[in-house]
This record gives structure tokens, sequence and C-alpha cells, in this order.
């Protein structure tokens, strides 16, 4: 814990890599804690590579590089020692849902075991805990001992939202979690992300425009690796925000 | 509305001759294994019996059984199997898991598949040279452990091979949602990875057994003698350090070109007891690996 300057997450001079060709061109920001900040762009603009970046798991990628810090609490993550813990301090939630070919209960268990966790006790309640966070107890708990890959989509979301909880994440990044789910899903989320928001720090990055005007203070307009504009979501959604392309975006008439 | 023109026509017949042709192709592909294993088991049905399974061959294998042969054989697979297995698997999770494109992992790669190119009979010089005499287990002769190892090294790129492909026909995004959770590659591998390619790679052992019970040219210069009397009251009826073995491939090319005498029902029954032990290998792993694909989790 180094130089802690309050922010959660700070982003300095970010330029990432794929196979030599450049994702982000130097970007800069950070992120408050317990703030639902959004990150809103088309495809191909970096937001997927940018969560991969914070969590360091970019490196799996064979040719992928990165310059410039990324700073969590204070620490910069390129010089992290226990990388896994760092991950731990992280939830990540992928656009489709991914249950692991593991029952309902493992799929949550599987995190704090990974970490060492044997306790029978502990883990039965943890894993009540997260699934309830995620709004799925009530539908699964007659059922944790059948397969997490044989829930429907939208359930699939949420037990992948319980996992990515059940390591006591501080910060918990959503990459458009809600493409492959109905929205009625999506609401009942939303809400809980409203509810998770007492607790941790969430990114939300997301293709719909109103998903990050309904939950997020602040939202960052990504376009091809650079920021266009980071703003409150009162500049960022008004009638005049300072850069004509956000106003296009977010109002569907861009490009 | 949906009359048949003379376009629509020849397109349907073009449809049936296709299916038909493709059909007879599908069928005739099974004619050669009836016919195959049906001549042999009819030829050679007249000598099997459970003394021909349970002797030890006498007169030059005219007359007695095929015990020894039967059990070096069983012995040669299994030292084999159960040194190219564990050695390859785990050679395959590296490159699969671990490794990243590099000059190294291209070496390998290219070893692997040119080793695998390797005529059977070079792979019996090489064994001769590197396991009979400067590995010299048996005072510079011939052992079942030199004869495995020289089947272990031929089968050793195949099983890599396969390994490698049932280990990248697990979804890699199971291994990325592992990681994010904060799992080490080696727990992500040993709780996903292994457990759903379980199977795939069972196949592509057990496609060895056959591979390693047929080869003649290899062990019969490393390991395989044409004779040796076997006495069948021990559990450990051969010391695989010190005993050559018979096998039923070299037993079979001896009893079909050499001797003399031989009643001609004699290579039949070898080659149906042969065909007959592979079979059982292989359908115990089947059901084996049956039972582990119902237990396949997505």
């Amino acid at each position: 814990m180094t130089s802690n300057s309050g922010h959660k997450i700070e982003v300095q001079d970010l330029r990432t890599f794929y196979a030599g060709k450049e994702v982000h061109h130097g970007i800069s920001f950070h992120i408050e804690p317990n703030e639902i900040f959004a990150i809103i762009g088309p495809a191909q603009s970096g937001k997927t590579t940018l969560l991969r970046a914070i969590n360091r798991t970019l490196e799996f990628t064979p040719g992928s590089k990165m310059t410039g810090t990324i700073k969590v609490d204070g620490e910069d993550v390129k010089k992290v020692r226990d990388v896994y813990g760092l991950r731990r301090k992280i939830g990540m939630v992928a656009p489709l849902p991914v249950g692991l070919p593991l029952t309902i209960y493992d799929n949550v268990a599987f995190a704090p075991r990974s970490s060492g966790i044997k306790d029978k006790k502990f883990l039965d309640a943890h894993v009540e805990k997260c699934l309830r966070q995620s709004a799925l107890w009530d539908e699964v708990k007659d059922r944790l001992d059948s397969l997490g890959t044989k829930l429907s989509g939208g359930q699939q979301q949420r037990l992948t939202i319980a996992r990515a909880l059940s390591h006591q994440p501080e910060i918990l990044c959503l990459d458009e979690f809600s493409i492959a789910i109905d929205p009625v899903t999506t609401m009942r989320i939303e809400d809980v992300l409203k509810e998770l928001k007492k607790e941790m720090t969430i990114i939300l990055v997301t293709n719909l425009v109103q998903q990050a005007r309904r939950l997020a203070a602040r939202t960052m307009f990504l376009w091809n690796g650079d920021i266009i504009e980071l703003d409150t979501n009162e500049v960022m959604f008004s009638d005049t925000p300072k850069d004509k392309r956000t106003y296009d975006y977010v109002n569907g008439i861009f490009g | 509305m949906f009359t048949e023109t003379a376009f629509i026509r020849k397109k349907r017949r073009n449809e049936l001759m296709a299916k038909c042709f493709f059909g007879f192709m599908a069928a005739a592909m099974v004619i050669p294994l009836f016919l195959i294993v049906g001549h042999i088991v009819i030829q050679g049905w007249p000598a099997l019996s459970w003394e021909f399974l349970t002797e030890n061959p006498r007169s030059g294998g005219a007359k007695g059984g095929i015990w020894a042969a039967i059990v070096g054989t069983i012995y040669i697979v299994f030292f084999s199997l159960a040194i190219s297995a564990p050695i390859g698997v785990l050679a395959a999770v590296y490159l699969n898991e671990y490794a990243r494109e590099s000059w190294f992992t291209r070496v390998v790669n290219l070893a692997v598949i040119n080793l695998a190119g390797v005529p059977s009979i070079v792979h019996g010089l090489f064994g001769v040279a590197a396991f009979v005499y400067f590995a010299n287990f048996n005072d510079a002769k011939k052992s079942i452990i030199a004869a495995a190892l020289t089947l272990a090294v031929m089968t050793l790129p195949v099983i890599i091979t396969s390994t490698k492909e049932a280990l990248a026909a697990v979804p890699r995004q199971f291994r990325e949602a592992c990681w994010n959770v904060g799992a080490t590659r080696w727990q992500t591998i040993w709780r996903i990875v292994l457990p759903n390619s379980i199977s795939g790679i069972l196949t592509g052992v057990i496609l060895q057994v056959s591979r390693t019970a047929g080869e003649t040219a290899p062990v019969m210069l490393t390991g395989v003698a044409t004779y040796k009397m076997l006495d069948s009251t021990g559990l450990f009826l051969y010391n695989p350090i010190k005993d050559q073995c018979m096998a039923l491939s070299m037993h079979l090319y001896y009893i079909a070109t050499q001797a003399i005498n031989i009643p001609k029902a004699t290579p039949y029954a070898i080659a149906t007891v042969l065909i007959g032990v592979v079979l059982i290998v292989n359908a115990a792993a089947i059901t084996f690996r049956v039972y582990l694909r119902s237990r396949k989790k997505w």
C-alpha cells in the first residue's frame, strides 16, 4: 500500500497491445470507492481489454503487452506479488454466462476452495450468502447438487455473479452482463447491483446506454482506445456534453 | 403451384444418387473387417482350446499352446503404456496449458510430429542401441523392459497429440472463469480441465494398446524371444528386467513363416487370440470411458 490517494482504481497513461497492435492509446482516469462506474462505447473500443488489464488476465493472451500504470488501492498491479490475491479482490462477470461444469454449489465454492478454505460450515453459509446476493437462491436452493451448466441463461448469469462475489471482491466488474438475458432478469440484477454498491466498487461495461444512465454515477465513453469523455451522468446524458460525439452516441445518431 | 419441373426432377435424382453412393462407401468400410475377422476365426477355430490358451508351446510350436506368448504380450503392453501414458499426458498438459508459443514449444511440436512418422523398424534399431546396449539392463541382452521402452518411445508422440486435442476441446471460457476468481493454472487444470478431458485422453491411450500388442519388428529386436518356456505357477511369471519373453505378434510371425510341421489352423488361432486380447482390453477401457463420459458436465 503506497501513496494511497483514496481512489479505488487509478489508471495512468495506459497503453495495451495485442500482437503489436495498440488497443488503448494512453488513457488516464480513476474510479472512486463504492461508486458505480460505467464504461460505454462501440465494439472494439477496448472495454473488455481494460478490465483484463486491471485484473492481469490480459497476460494469458499470447502477444499481449501493457505499459503505463494501473493502481488498485494505490498498489501497482504490475508489481503485485500475489496476483491471485489481486484477482480475488476483483470479481469478474463475462458477457456470456459461464457455468463451470460443476454443481451449483461447487461453482460458488470454487473460489473459496481455491484459496484454501475447507470448512464445510463456512462454505455452506457462504454459498447461500452469495446466491442470495445474486438473487438466485430461491430458485436453486433445493437443487444445489445439480449441474450449473443445466441452468437457464439468465440463471447461469446470476450464478456467474454469485461466483464473482464468492471470493469477497472489493471491486465488481461486469462486462456487458445483460446481453444474454431477458429484460426482467436484467432489472433484477440491476437492483442487486444497487444493493452491492454499499459494499463494493462496481465497474459496469455496457452496450446499453440507458443501463449506464440508470445505474452509474459517472460514465466513461471509450472509443477506439481513447477516452472521448468522462463525466458525471448529469453531464454525459444532458443535452450539452462537452464532446459532440458523446451526445451523438448516447442518442443513437453516431457514425 | 408446386408442380414438378424437369429441373426439380433432376435435382431429386442427383440427391438420391449422391446418397446411395456415399452410403455404399460407408458400407464398404465394414466388409473388410468382417472378412478378415471372420476368415481368421473360422480358420483358427479347430485349434482353439483351453489347453491352447494355457499351455507352453512344444515341438517348436507345432504342439502345445501359446500361454507364454499371451503373458509376454500383456507384460510388454502393460510396461510400455505404464511408461508412455504418464509421460505423454504430462507433456501434453504442459504443451497445451502452460507453454507459450516459443522456439522451445516449436521444437517440441516438431519432434512430436516427426517421431510419429518414424517407421517401427527404425524404432527397433534405436531401441537396440539405446535400451539393450547403452542402458544395458540385462548384460547387453534383450529384455522385456528394453522392448517396453522402445514401444513407449514409439507411442509417446501419438499419446501427446491425442491428449493435446482432448485438452484443447475443453472450452477456454472455463479456464478464464477459473483464472478470474484467482485460481492458479494448476487448480484450473486439476479441477476443471482434466476431469472434462479424461475420456478423450483415455481414448488416445486405448488406441495405443492395439498398436503395442501388434508391433513385431521393434520387440523382436529388443526383447522378444522365439521360444521361452514359462513356469506357469508363479504370479509374477516374467522378470521384466532380466527376462526376455514371448509375444503373440512375434509368435505368429514365427509360426506362420519359419516353423515346420505346423497344423494349418495354428497361425489363425494365434491371430484370433491376438485380436481377442486387444478387443477385451479395448472393451474394458471403452466401458470405463462411457462411464466417465456419462459424468461429463456440459
